[in-house]
């Protein structure tokens, strides 16, 4: 037990260790300002990451999550324009990003369609359909209200920074306490003896998809928030930075094992290295060497528990 | 032979005179005549081709790069003297330049430049020039002394090279320091969130340089969310650009002048057809667009 522990505590260990190393070199990491500007730039990726985690655990991926968030956001900037009211505009989208994301289980479960290839395809005819709906210009999206959302501050923590606990909550609590939650693990577990024992898989794996492309779309009304503007080309390569989030929290990518508390260390570890890379003014050609690196090292010291 | 003959001795008589015998066919071919850029670029050859003599064919490709090669064709067959192309693609845009190379018809390159055939001379904005622009007017703003940060383009690009260089020999002389130089990929988001880093790291700062405008209005956005006065000054002149530096939430933009790119190609055939050298790269000066 204790063991086990130690074990599901590792990537958290790691977090620890690269912020102690990180505030040596740099003495503005650990300031109040700096900690909330790095909880505002990881919640983009830590609320893409939750859904990434749902798909994860099942054995799927998911690639189209980069262009649900710049199509999402680019409807969302569209519909305020057109007035709509912020709450109505934002439920639509949320909508849009299930109905989207279902397709694409539907492609996977009722097409036989491997996860990598269908949301693949959906990346790609998402990205086309938001450069078309775009004409391959930004939007703008400056109202008020709407801009709270991304830009506001509650009790001086940013909106985003709310949004993000809300997430990871409640999915922690699906994943946790709910019947869905635990059937999530048994296909990723063994599909085959899932649906031989009476789960109705193709649905469950169908609403994976549907909360990850809610997910998606949710990240990207932040991100059009934020900017007040929605760029047809948001999220180009934000598949990749959630899929490492996941995997650097210690979710296997075989599925079936692994936790949304890992997900939020793995996203802060992704957004405390970007944050420490720009305050260092490392060069952009090591940034990356850098970047590698690390992710390299944090994924070997969590394979060595399986060992 | 008698005519080949009459030929020439036509072309060895001064240019001067050849013209004043009949107006030299040239052809313009474009990427596209849906987009402003390229419109005004076309205005600007029109206009100079009235004065230099020239009846110029304007033919749209419709970004199409079939399109592009009959086009050529067309101008090819109608013996054009020389054929300025505007490529939908550069690599594409080959096979269009080897068919003129064949009939011996001079060709030169606006704006985007050809992977393959002949071309006698390119022009096209000179984003050196630019980055030296916007890093003097930086320097007079800041009267030649503080901090400021680069945003840069995607590592190993030329615009983003040739736009950095240009800035960093402008603030070379002065007193100006670049605390922070960090790559923000030409986009809007991560201008924002890296220059959301940079705030933090750099408590004193003046002034940010972007190589484009969108990561000059991703660092205004992070700006924003403080209380702090920095300059930003960015590239391209796009339209939320230019509403940016209007509104003063922006210092300046860089802006490229297309229908100087237009007129400048045409001077060039007319250089060329008189048998004059002329450059393989003509660059042509940008414009600085301030409040």
């Amino acid at each position: 037990m204790n063991k086990n522990l130690f074990a599901r505590l590792r990537p958290l260990i790691g977090l620890l260790v690269l912020s102690i190393a990180i505030s040596w070199f740099s003495p503005r990491f650990l300031t109040t300002g700096n900690i909330l500007n790095v909880l505002r730039q990881t919640s983009i990726n830590a609320v893409i990451a939750t859904g990434m985690t749902f798909v994860i655990l099942t054995g799927g991926i998911d690639l189209s999550v980069g262009s649900i968030l710049a199509y999402a956001g680019a409807v969302m900037a569209a519909l305020l324009a057109a007035h709509l009211a912020l709450w109505a505009g934002v439920g639509l989208v949320l909508l849009l990003g299930a109905v989207i994301g279902a397709v694409t289980g539907l492609i996977i479960t009722k097409g036989k369609v491997q996860p990598f290839i269908a949301t693949f395809v959906s990346m790609t005819l998402l990205r086309g359909a938001t450069l078309v709906f775009t004409d391959g210009r930004p939007i703008t999206a400056d109202q008020d209200a709407f801009a709270s959302l991304g830009q506001g501050y509650g009790f001086g923590v940013p909106v985003p920074v709310f949004i993000m606990i809300g997430v990871l909550g409640l999915a922690y609590y699906v994943l946790r306490h709910t019947r869905f939650g635990r059937y999530v693990y048994a296909i990723g577990g063994n599909e085959q003896a899932s649906r031989l024992s009476g789960l109705r898989t193709d649905a469950i794996k169908t609403t994976v998809y549907a909360v990850s492309g809610v997910l998606a779309a949710l990240a990207g009304i932040i991100l059009t928030s934020r900017l007040s503007s929605a760029q047809p080309t948001a999220g180009i390569g934000y598949e990749l930075d959630a899929i490492a989030a996941v995997v650097l929290g210690g979710t296997s990518l075989a599925g079936g094992s692994g936790t949304i508390f890992g997900t939020l260390i793995g996203a802060l570890i992704i957004g405390i290295l970007n944050n420490a890379l720009n305050l260092m003014d490392v060069s952009s050609y090591y940034q990356m060497i850098a970047k590698g690196a690390i992710i390299l090292i944090a994924v070997l010291l969590d394979r060595k528990r399986d060992a | 032979m008698k005519r080949s003959l009459a030929c020439l001795l036509a072309l060895a008589l001064v240019p001067g005179a050849m013209f004043a015998q009949a107006r030299p066919k040239v052809g313009l071919l474009l990427s596209t005549l849906n987009n402003p850029f390229f419109v005004t670029l076309k205005d600007g050859a029109t206009k100079e081709a009235k004065t230099a003599g020239f009846d110029l064919i304007v033919l749209d490709s419709q970004n199409d790069s079939a399109k592009e090669m009959s086009n050529a064709e067309d101008l090819v067959s109608q013996k054009v003297a020389a054929i300025m192309i505007n490529p939908t693609d550069s690599d594409a845009v080959g096979a269009a330049i080897k068919l003129a190379n064949r009939e011996n018809i001079p060709v030169i390159t606006l704006d985007r430049g050809a992977n393959s055939g002949k071309v006698v001379s390119h022009i096209a904005s000179d984003n050196v020039a630019g980055g030296k622009m916007a890093g003097a007017y930086v320097a007079k703003l800041l009267k030649s002394q503080g901090n400021v940060a680069e945003l840069e383009g995607i590592a190993g690009t030329s615009a983003a090279r040739d736009r950095g260089k240009g800035f960093n020999d402008a603030i070379g002389a002065t007193r100006i320091k670049v605390v922070a130089r960090q790559v923000a990929d030409f986009d809007r988001a991560k201008g924002m969130s890296v220059m959301e880093n940079i705030l933090q790291a750099q408590p004193d700062l003046k002034a940010v340089f972007a190589h484009n405008d969108e990561m000059a209005l991703g660092a205004v956005k992070a700006i924003q969310g403080t209380s702090r006065k920095i300059l930003v000054v960015g590239f391209d002149a796009t339209d939320d650009a230019i509403a940016a530096v209007k509104a003063g939430t922006m210092a300046a933009t860089v802006a490229q002048q297309p229908a100087l790119i237009g007129s400048l190609g045409v001077d060039t055939v007319k250089s060329i057809l008189a048998g004059k050298a002329v450059p393989a790269f003509v660059p042509v000066s940008l414009k600085l667009i301030t409040q």
